[in-house]
């Protein structure tokens, strides 16, 4: 056991630990902020796994931004501040499907890899990896670019619904367009 | 460094996610334990990176660069689904939302309105 060995696993309890508590917590604001600590501690694994771009991206995006996102939902969703009891459906199977692809994976992989040890790489810059997407994976790296263009213009008209409706009256039968919608919603 | 202990650290969050994905009704902890399976994925992938010498270097991490974006792009559209069944229909639990609705497409029925859009 090396010291990356001892960090590894030691970060990797604490995902576990806070992912457990994410899928189980009784309060939904608590599950965010479990998420946030199972995040960071993946992040500090990406660190000592010598991937310094990825674990900061995931610092910036996954903690900074899905995680805020995920609590305006709660909060937009009026959800109740205290601990809910409906928040669960009854689940053996769902026990049964989750414990059976963790431990089967699990299975698998210490199979795959018993206790053997690899050679970390040297710890770099963002420089490596800034060469790999611009040459190699450029053409997925632009078409990424268009999907989360996509997925911007998706969720704008997805959560405008004066943008869907006015489209079926533009035959002339109502004219019930954005501009005349009561009340001014917009 | 022993490539297993991330592995496995991979392996039980992916089970964790699949359970919570079928266990909760909250549509927002579905998109959360969504983030967890995706989030083993990429430490496989970052792990991966390591231990496999691959053709082009460093393919892992930019695969994981990758489900990060497409995670983005997800939960943009997933929490806009999310709040758009809460204006609909003032409940977020997603087995309350019924499959074989036919759907209309003049939009006939009228949205629940609440309160939260009169102050708009």
């Amino acid at each position: 056991m090396t010291g990356a060995d001892v960090l590894l696993l030691a970060l990797g309890a604490v995902a576990v630990g806070a992912g457990v508590l994410v899928v189980t917590t009784k309060h939904l604001v608590r599950a965010g902020l479990y998420l946030v600590v199972c995040l960071g501690a993946l992040a500090g694994d990406f660190l000592v796994l010598s991937a310094e771009l990825v674990a900061w991206v995931q610092v910036l995006i996954y903690v900074g931004a899905v995680v805020v996102l995920l609590l305006f939902a709660v909060m937009l969703t009026r959800a109740p501040i205290g601990a809910s009891d409906d928040l669960d459906r009854p689940g053996w199977p769902a026990a049964l499907i989750g414990g059976g692809a963790g431990l089967g994976l699990t299975a698998l992989l210490v199979d795959a890899y018993r206790w053997s040890t690899v050679r970390l790489p040297a710890a770099g810059t963002a420089e490596r990896l800034g060469e790999q997407i611009f040459q190699s994976w450029v053409l997925p790296f632009e078409v990424l670019s268009v999907l989360l263009l996509s997925a911007l213009v998706g969720a704008i008209v997805l959560s405008r619904p004066d943008i869907g409706r006015a489209a079926p009256h533009r035959d002339g039968t109502a004219g019930d367009l954005v501009d005349s919608e009561p009340g001014g919603r917009r | 460094m022993r490539p297993v202990i991330p592995y496995v650290t991979a392996a039980l969050l992916f089970g964790l996610g699949v359970y919570g994905v079928l266990r909760r009704r909250n549509a927002v902890l579905v998109l959360m334990s969504v983030e967890l399976m995706l989030n083993a994925v990429n430490l496989i992938l970052v792990t991966a990176d390591t231990t496999a010498r691959a053709v082009l270097p460093h393919s892992g991490q930019v695969f994981a660069l990758f489900v990060i974006v497409l995670a983005a792009a997800e939960i943009g559209v997933g929490l806009a689904i999310v709040l758009q069944l809460y204006r609909l229909r003032a409940t977020v639990a997603v087995d309350d939302v019924p499959l074989t609705e036919s759907p209309d497409p003049v939009g006939g029925r009228e949205p629940v309105v609440l309160d939260a859009e009169a102050g708009r």
